[in-house]
């Protein structure tokens, strides 16, 4: 299972006065089993690249192949990739609508032609993958909480068995203890189940915790690929397209520009801690 | 002066799967010109509290009072919805028309506003959040910081006592919540304008004058920011959070760096360990 995107360029009304390029000759690889955290401002591009993934947008240029399947491939059907690219949109509890938590999970797997014997199995498995009592099963999905709604959304995907699960801002709109459940939901899934992640976000809190491998998009492009200790370090160019780095490294950064002799990156408050109890104790400081 | 006076306030949901219970019994009075941030887990009642603020929401039990106006006396309804504007969540829910003078100018527009006067109200409002230039651009170029920024434009062409912003910068990415953030900061400074602004991000809340921390229906705690964020353990089992730096600096004080109290910002981190060597 990988996915190749080959100088895949995407324009929006060709030919008309709205004309955009969104995507600029992207050249991206991604791995079976990789944890992808993708940042970028709003209108970088980001929607646009995770949509041609399984197919929603075909790119007007270059070529997108995931699983094997390319999506401008003449006669090409698209219904195996729907299958194994799981999409969650960003609020996808929006896009509940069942009358029970069941039956909006299975909406997606018996679309899919899978046996209604099945289905029941498939449901409580996604159930318990995003951590959700199966007692909610029978209850309306749009009398739960917010965190709640958000991850019986998640498990409409799951259930169709994706081997790529695509989040698009999973976290936003949560409190602090749902964003974290969510992610550690994730982490457990990408771990467990092996399949490949990418994760779509502004937080750069969500992907310094959470991801192996950065993407930084901007105006379309890719401007920056790699683990998140060595993309932050690029504080300025990040902060000179609207990004910020986690507030750990930002404290280490200032402490930096007053002369601490700190690392450029912490992903954590637990690094960050360390770094400075070091250069504290570098700079005469005691116990 | 106070704007706003809620007293034993409590509201119910009906469902189908029985009555819910939103609001336990809070009780809150917010000065003019007050910075208020509320935070508080998914359904702890935050943004049903917020839609009691301009009558979208009736108590079940208890008082609403917004500049002596009760909530609950019909004929105050249109002057308690121009006195408390509200902003919400999704940016592409608030604009209506095609055009964002147009948009900004349908609030004051439907209060009856004479048209001389409402030309010069939506270029003031515009104005105010930094967005004249853009007067006769279409709404759906813009981005998701500048929509909420018309947002706020079309409440201030009301000329509100009080601004109301319910998870307005969930949506948003760090340039457009700061931008955002920014706009609310200088019009409850200089335009000495009442904020309340309901969040999830702790960063923001830190900026307010005051932090009402609620749970469950209630009030749990209040106090200046760093009062609260004092409280790290009351904060988690909420299913809240403190802000990074706070928890930094409770870290190196545990690891023997003698840090001061009452650190909430990165700023106010490095400046504290540079005062150390």
């Amino acid at each position: 299972m990988s996915i190749d995107v080959k100088n895949a360029s995407y324009t929006y009304s060709p030919d008309t006065p709205f004309e955009r390029q969104a995507l600029r000759s992207v050249n991206l690889s991604i791995g079976g089993g990789e944890l992808v955290g993708i940042i970028g401002q709003t209108g970088s591009g980001k929607s646009t690249l995770v949509q041609m993934l399984n197919g929603l947008l075909k790119p007007t240029a270059g070529t997108v192949t995931v699983c094997g399947i390319t999506t401008t491939a003449k006669g090409v059907k698209l219904r195996p990739l729907r299958q194994a690219v799981g999409l969650v949109f960003q609020f996808a509890e929006h896009q509940l609508f069942a009358e029970t938590v069941a039956q909006d999970i299975a909406f997606g797997p018996l679309n899919l032609g899978v046996a209604p014997s099945e289905i029941a199995a498939r449901v409580d498995d996604a159930l318990l993958n995003v951590g959700l009592p199966l007692e909610i099963k029978e209850r309306s999905p749009f009398e739960l909480s917010g965190g709640q709604m958000r991850r019986v959304a998640i498990a409409g995907v799951l259930a169709m068995r994706p081997q790529v699960l695509i989040l698009d801002e999973p976290t936003a709109g949560l409190d602090p203890k749902g964003r974290d459940e969510i992610l550690a939901r994730i982490r457990t899934l990408h771990r467990e189940r092996g399949i490949t992640v990418i994760l779509v976000t502004h937080s750069m809190e969500d992907v310094a915790r959470l991801v192996n491998r950065l993407v930084v998009m901007h105006e379309g492009g890719i401007l920056h690929d790699g683990p998140p200790s060595e993309v932050f370090c690029q504080w300025e160019s990040l902060s000179r397209i609207g990004l910020g780095v986690p507030q750990a490294t930002d404290v280490l950064r200032r402490l930096r520009l007053e002369g601490w002799n700190v690392p450029a990156v912490a992903l954590t408050v637990a690094e960050a801690r360390q770094a400075i109890v070091a250069a504290w104790r570098e700079r005469g400081g005691q116990d | 002066m106070r704007v706003i006076e809620i007293t034993g306030l409590k509201h119910t949901y009906k469902g189908h799967e029985g009555d819910t219970v939103a609001l336990a019994g809070v009780d809150l009075s917010i000065e003019a010109g007050e910075f208020v941030a509320i935070i508080g887990r998914n359904g702890s009642g935050k943004s049903t509290l917020a839609k009691h603020i301009n009558a979208i929401l009736l108590p079940t039990e208890g008082r609403v009072v917004v500049m002596s106006m009760d909530t609950q006396d019909p004929k105050q309804l249109w002057r308690i919805r121009q006195a408390v504007g509200m902003v919400f969540q999704n940016p592409d829910n608030q604009i209506v028309a095609t055009v964002i003078d147009e948009d900004v100018a349908f609030g004051p527009e439907n209060l009856g506003v004479p048209t001389a006067e409402i030309a010069a109200r939506v270029d003031a409002a515009l104005r105010q959040v930094d967005m004249l230039p853009y007067r006769r651009h279409a709404p759906h170029l813009l981005s998701g910081g500048q929509k909420q920024r018309v947002a706020i434009a079309g409440v201030l062409a009301m000329q509100p006592k009080l601004l109301v912003l319910d998870e307005a910068t969930a949506m948003l990415d760090p340039v457009g919540r700061a931008e955002v953030i920014d706009t609310i900061l200088t019009l409850n400074r200089t335009a000495d304008l009442t904020a309340v602004l309901i969040t999830h991000h702790m960063d923001e809340a830190v900026l307010a004058h005051r932090v009402i921390v609620m749970d469950e229906g209630r009030i749990v705690t209040s106090g200046t920011p760093a009062q609260v964020f004092s409280q790290p353990e009351l904060l988690e089992s909420l299913g809240l959070d403190v802000p990074v730096a706070a928890k930094l600096a409770k870290e190196l004080l545990r690891s023997g760096l003698p840090m001061p109290e009452g650190i909430l910002t990165a700023t106010q981190l490095v400046k504290a360990l540079c005062l150390l060597t």
